[in-house]
């Protein structure tokens, strides 16, 4: 296991934060999008952005990269924010997010945006998509891996349990996946919805390597990636535990910003608590 | 143009499994998915020449299309392969998503379309696939009319960038085409000349359009008779051609007349030079368990009727 340093961690600290203030941002100024489930999967991207996948934004499409799919579609902010900090796009192409023209589509196209490697929208289609990346890694002989993050609300969708035992017939030892266990979904509550638990069970009896880390804990998320690196004939699923909203205070928690914008006098506020002055 | 009577009947399926396996040896990169009918539409044969390269993911057809495009994504060109009328309509939204809209190199190959699967009945049944896929933004859509044209429809769909959808019958069908045959993705084919009307048909009722032909020759009508196994893109100049030099045009499919081919003929036409038009195919019902041959005839989609809707069209214009 590669020792991670107090620097390395300050370091993911402040591109998170960076990234949600982009969060904010980019939807407060279209008023639409999904910030709160943008927020929870932000440590995950941060650190995968900023540690782990080998891409380069100079030319996203080089074939041995590692490829990264958001099967989340909605939280589409989080990534654009983190490929235009890695340099895939210019920073001030995040605020055309959703607006006409934009290469920042309401969610996720192949094809438009640099450094997007998927379409998503319609929940439960990035894992099977994943398991297809994966196969194709391995037909080649390369060593790129794929990294996927699922929502828990996408645990509702079948095609996710059909891509689960794909993956695990096919043993693929390169497919990491997430899932951003925020327990909020478009209508209320997972487990009022459709309740998931126990949710590691799940997995375990579909023959995944199964681990369970807080999801806004760096050093537990690197810890989590590493292992699944080292983890052979099976893939891993990483059940993060995270809050929906997280890093904005009022935000935490809230069914409510799934899918809404801040109003003016909430925008001030978030970001006075990310660190910038009103 | 047209192989010569008596046609041999030939497996569509047949044709598309050895096509498959002589397409393998030449792209390295083609790879195929299966959901549990590899054996029935023949991409089995494709599985013992690559093993490594069949992909089979059971009973779960939308991960078929993902995985599919996942690997399409990757460079590779993947075919999904399986019955119909889960290859369009119960993977609708995967295909919309997954396929169509990211433009990936993903060849959906479906046997079993239409009347013609027989006594499964209704549930497999499916007379709504031309209409579903010809909607999707960039979508190829390919019928062949026999089997060796289904094989040729697999070489150029591997010579097509992006999606395509091609869907063949179960049943057995004559071969009509000639070995000689070039099949161009666009391009309709003039299987027989003739001025007095243009009979349009796609799939299996291409040789019930040429039977009708014969029969109404017999009454001095000329019917022009083409073959559609491009349904988009449409080959407009030749359905334009065809109104402006016949002045009437009957289409005809193994599907329901109200989004099918007869709808992207009708509408081309009616753009250029409207022409009177009836169109042949499964009415708004679904379809029954029984012999193919019983299920045509019940349905209406036989040479007879081709060469009545003719004279129906032939009557409204005045001649």
């Amino acid at each position: 296991m590669v020792e991670i340093t107090e620097e390395t961690i300050a370091h993911l600290k402040k591109e998170a934060t960076i990234l949600r203030r982009h969060i904010i941002e980019m939807t407060h100024v279209v008023q639409s999008g999904h910030p709160g489930g943008s927020l929870s999967a932000c440590d995950l991207v941060t650190a995968l952005y900023f540690h782990v996948l080998r891409v380069d934004p100079k030319n996203p499409s080089w074939p041995d990269r590692d490829r990264f799919v958001l099967s989340k579609g909605h939280a589409c902010p989080v990534w654009y924010a983190a490929l235009a900090e890695r340099g895939f796009f210019p920073v001030e192409e995040l605020l055309t997010f959703r607006m006409i023209d934009s290469r920042l589509q309401g969610h996720p196209e192949l094809g438009t945006t640099p450094g997007v490697e998927n379409a998503a929208g319609a929940e439960g289609q990035g894992l099977s998509f994943s398991v297809g990346l994966a196969l194709a890694a391995r037909l080649d002989h390369k060593p790129w891996r794929v990294y996927c993050i699922m929502g828990d609300g996408e645990q509702d969708v079948g095609q996710t349990w059909e891509a689960a035992m794909a993956g695990a017939k096919y043993g693929l030892d390169n497919l990491t996946a997430f899932v951003d266990r925020n327990g909020i979904q478009q209508e209320g509550r997972t487990e009022d919805i459709m309740p998931l638990e126990p949710l590691m069970d799940k997995w375990r009896a579909f023959n995944w390597n199964v681990l369970t880390i807080d999801g806004h804990d760096f050093r537990q998320i690197l810890a989590a990636i590493d292992e699944a690196h080292s983890t052979k004939g099976r893939p891993t699923v990483v059940i993060a535990r995270t809050v929906k909203g997280k890093g904005v205070s009022f935000m935490e928690n809230k069914i409510k910003y799934h899918g809404a914008a801040t109003t003016p006098d909430e925008y001030t506020a978030a970001l006075a608590e990310l660190g910038v002055p009103p | 143009m047209t192989a010569p009577q008596p046609w041999k009947s030939e497996s569509m399926r047949g044709y598309f499994g050895k096509a498959l396996v002589a397409l393998g040896k030449a792209n390295p990169d083609l790879v195929v998915v299966g959901a549990d009918t590899t054996e029935s539409i023949k991409t089995v044969d494709f599985g013992k020449a690559f093993p490594e390269r069949l992909f089979q993911v059971g009973i779960a057809e939308p991960n078929m299309m993902s995985v599919a495009a996942g690997l399409a994504a990757a460079g590779k060109i993947a075919f999904a392969a399986t019955y119909s009328v889960f290859g369009s309509a119960h993977t609708y939204n995967v295909i919309r998503q997954n396929v169509a809209y990211t433009k990936l190199n993903v060849k959906i190959f479906c046997s079993h379309a239409g009347l013609s699967v027989g006594r499964d009945g209704a549930t497999h049944q499916i007379n709504e696939d031309i209409g579903l896929m010809r909607g999707l933004p960039g979508m190829t859509v390919l019928v062949p009319a026999d089997g060796p044209e289904t094989g040729r429809c697999a070489e150029a769909a591997v010579s097509t960038k992006g999606p395509v959808y091609c869907r063949f019958s179960r049943a057995d069908v004559p071969t009509i085409t000639d070995p000689g045959d070039r099949f161009e993705v666009g391009k309709a084919t003039l299987m027989r000349d003739g001025v007095d009307i243009t009979l349009v048909g796609c799939g299996l009722m291409v040789s019930r359009c040429l039977q009708a032909a014969d029969a109404l020759a017999k009454e001095k009508v000329s019917a022009r008779v083409i073959n559609l196994s491009t349904v988009k893109p449409l080959d407009v100049a030749t359905l334009d051609r065809a109104a402006r030099e016949t002045g009437g045009i009957v289409t005809a499919e193994e599907h329901t007349v109200i989004h099918g081919i007869g709808g992207a003929v009708a509408s081309a036409v009616v753009e250029h030079h409207p022409v009177p038009m009836a169109f042949v195919g499964v009415q708004d019902v679904f379809g029954e368990s029984g012999e193919a041959e019983e299920l045509f005839v019940k349905y209406g989609l036989t040479a007879a009727k081709v060469a009545d809707a003719a004279r129906g069209v032939m009557k409204r214009r005045g001649r």
